[in-house]
């Protein structure tokens, strides 16, 4: 198998071939955050930059973190601070950058697409950290890692997805990459927040999370963005914990060993009850750690790719 | 590319591997704080095989790891081809310890200046010394090693091969002329 993609943009265009490749490299980058002296030198010399221009802690940090480990020089540009408030465009932006002489963009950017245009007018890597509504492919990447570490396999496996579906670029990942591996996913929300399309992407939609939960793996709750709707969000949110919160008398009718994932911040009391967040079922804190690992693998693959490696050698 | 010669046999390789065996046993006087670390793949089949040999001879486990080097190969910028990374498994502390690095051919040097770097990512071990199948000469580093199996003197444009009963099917090296 052979990684030729010079970016990743999303999981929609990746073979099922190409997704194991990214996982089993990130199962080997894993080990390296275990050493004492957590870094190899695979990146020695390279510059990797982290444009955001939405706020992100959590991500930007893995994405941080797994460029140190790899031994890259990283430059985080936050867009509130930029020349992107004096007007510049995104692509001026991007052909700055490359002529900066770096080698990796990771970029979050609130329009769907943008990271897929910018990758077309660089000759340099572009990794996407997320693009508005359509696709965070390294959080489904280490979701779908998380999952096959927990229960070996993601062939076969039922896994629900609980949450606003419409908005989330997560959800739609997951999806790609779930579907493709053979897992068979089932989307659940209030109506509302479930988009016309979803059920062509060869998914199940429930509207009742009992449902949802009966014959799940496992199940990744997403975050539900209230704080967006300003004052009025209270009566909202207890009404949502109430038809779709994950607490643990839902779970004692799901299965006993069911795998409960979020991608982080959690809103205690609102998606899930703080029992459920900390109990035994819950690998949330797994995930923060196998992102690094498969964040490692994608920079890597990237990087090799754009150097012209084609063939697999011994 | 054609099979020129075979030089190893499954009973040569036996041989050589029990007779490296007692050279480490020999060197070191014993097993006190021996390791084995193989490189990959076909090192750490070779690792296994010593380490059974030793514990046939002493009567003594010793332990043993598993090294990937691709993460710090000097040819990764290169266009010589998309490695794979595999798993380094080195599960016990290597500090202080006398650490015996085994790989299956020793040819320019470049694998082991890899592996040196990589293992001393994990620690300060007291000694490395080196463990090969075969030394084919044309060395580029100023590297050698402690133990040889079989010295082959070869020509650049001719190839080692190493196969193993656990990756080949078979216990064999031949030359190969490209």
């Amino acid at each position: 198998m052979i990684w030729n993609k010079k970016d990743l943009l999303g999981l929609e265009e990746l073979t099922k071939e190409e997704l194991e490749l990214i996982l089993s490299t990130a199962a080997s980058f894993k080990e390296v955050s275990s050493r004492e002296i957590k870094k190899v030198p695979a990146l020695r010399g390279k510059t990797v930059v982290n444009l955001f221009y939405e706020p992100s802690t959590r991500t930007r940090v893995s994405f941080e973190v797994a460029a140190k480990r790899l031994s890259a020089d990283v430059i985080n540009i936050a867009t509130e601070t930029s020349s992107v408030r004096k007007g510049e465009t995104l692509i001026d932006t991007g052909r700055n950058i490359e002529a900066l002489k770096a080698d990796i963009i990771v970029m979050r950017h609130n329009a769907s697409g943008a990271a897929a245009m910018l990758a077309r007018h660089l000759n340099i890597s572009v990794v996407n950290a997320g693009d508005g509504w359509h696709e965070h492919p390294t959080q489904a990447l280490l979701d779908i890692f998380t999952l096959k570490e927990k229960l070996g396999r993601i062939e076969g496996l039922n896994v629900a997805i609980v949450g606003d579906i419409a908005h989330s670029r997560v959800a739609r990942s997951n999806v790609w990459g779930l579907t493709k591996l053979g897992a068979k996913v089932t989307v659940c929300a209030p109506k509302l927040l479930i988009p016309v399309a979803i059920a062509e992407m060869g998914v199940r939609v429930v509207n009742d999370i009992e449902d949802a939960l009966s014959s799940a793996d496992a199940v990744n709750v997403l975050r539900m963005q209230f704080e967006r709707d300003g004052e009025t969000a209270f009566p909202k949110q207890l009404e949502y914990f109430k038809a779709f919160g994950i607490t643990s008398e839902r779970l004692k009718k799901a299965k006993i060993d069911i795998v409960v994932m979020h991608p982080g911040p959690i809103n205690r009391g609102i998606e899930m009850s703080s029992d459920v967040a900390d109990g035994l079922n819950s690998v949330i804190l797994e995930q923060v750690t196998n992102g690094i690992a498969v964040r490692m693998a994608v920079l890597f693959l990237v990087d090799q790719a754009r150097d012209g490696k084609r063939q697999d050698t011994d | 590319m054609k099979e020129k010669a075979k030089i190893l046999d499954k009973e040569t390789i036996a041989r050589a591997i029990t007779r490296i065996a007692h050279e480490i046993l020999e060197k070191n006087k014993g097993t006190a704080g021996l390791c084995l670390v193989g490189i990959r793949n076909r090192g750490v089949y070779l690792a296994k095989r010593l380490a059974d040999s030793i514990k046939g001879i002493e009567g003594m486990k010793v332990l043993t790891g598993a090294l990937d080097i691709t993460l710090y190969r000097d040819d990764l910028a290169l266009a010589t081809g998309q490695p794979l990374v595999r798993k380094t498994e080195i599960d016990f502390d290597i500090n202080d310890k006398i650490i015996i690095l085994v790989d299956d051919v020793l040819y320019t040097g470049r694998t082991i200046r890899a592996a040196l770097d990589a293992l001393i990512d994990f620690g300060r071990p007291k000694s490395i010394q080196l463990a090969v199948l075969v030394d084919r000469g044309h060395r580029e580093l100023p590297i050698r090693a402690d133990y040889a199996g079989k010295n082959i003197p070869t020509a650049k444009n001719e190839a080692i091969e190493v196969r193993l009963s656990e990756t080949d099917g078979a216990d064999e090296v031949v030359i190969i002329e490209k």
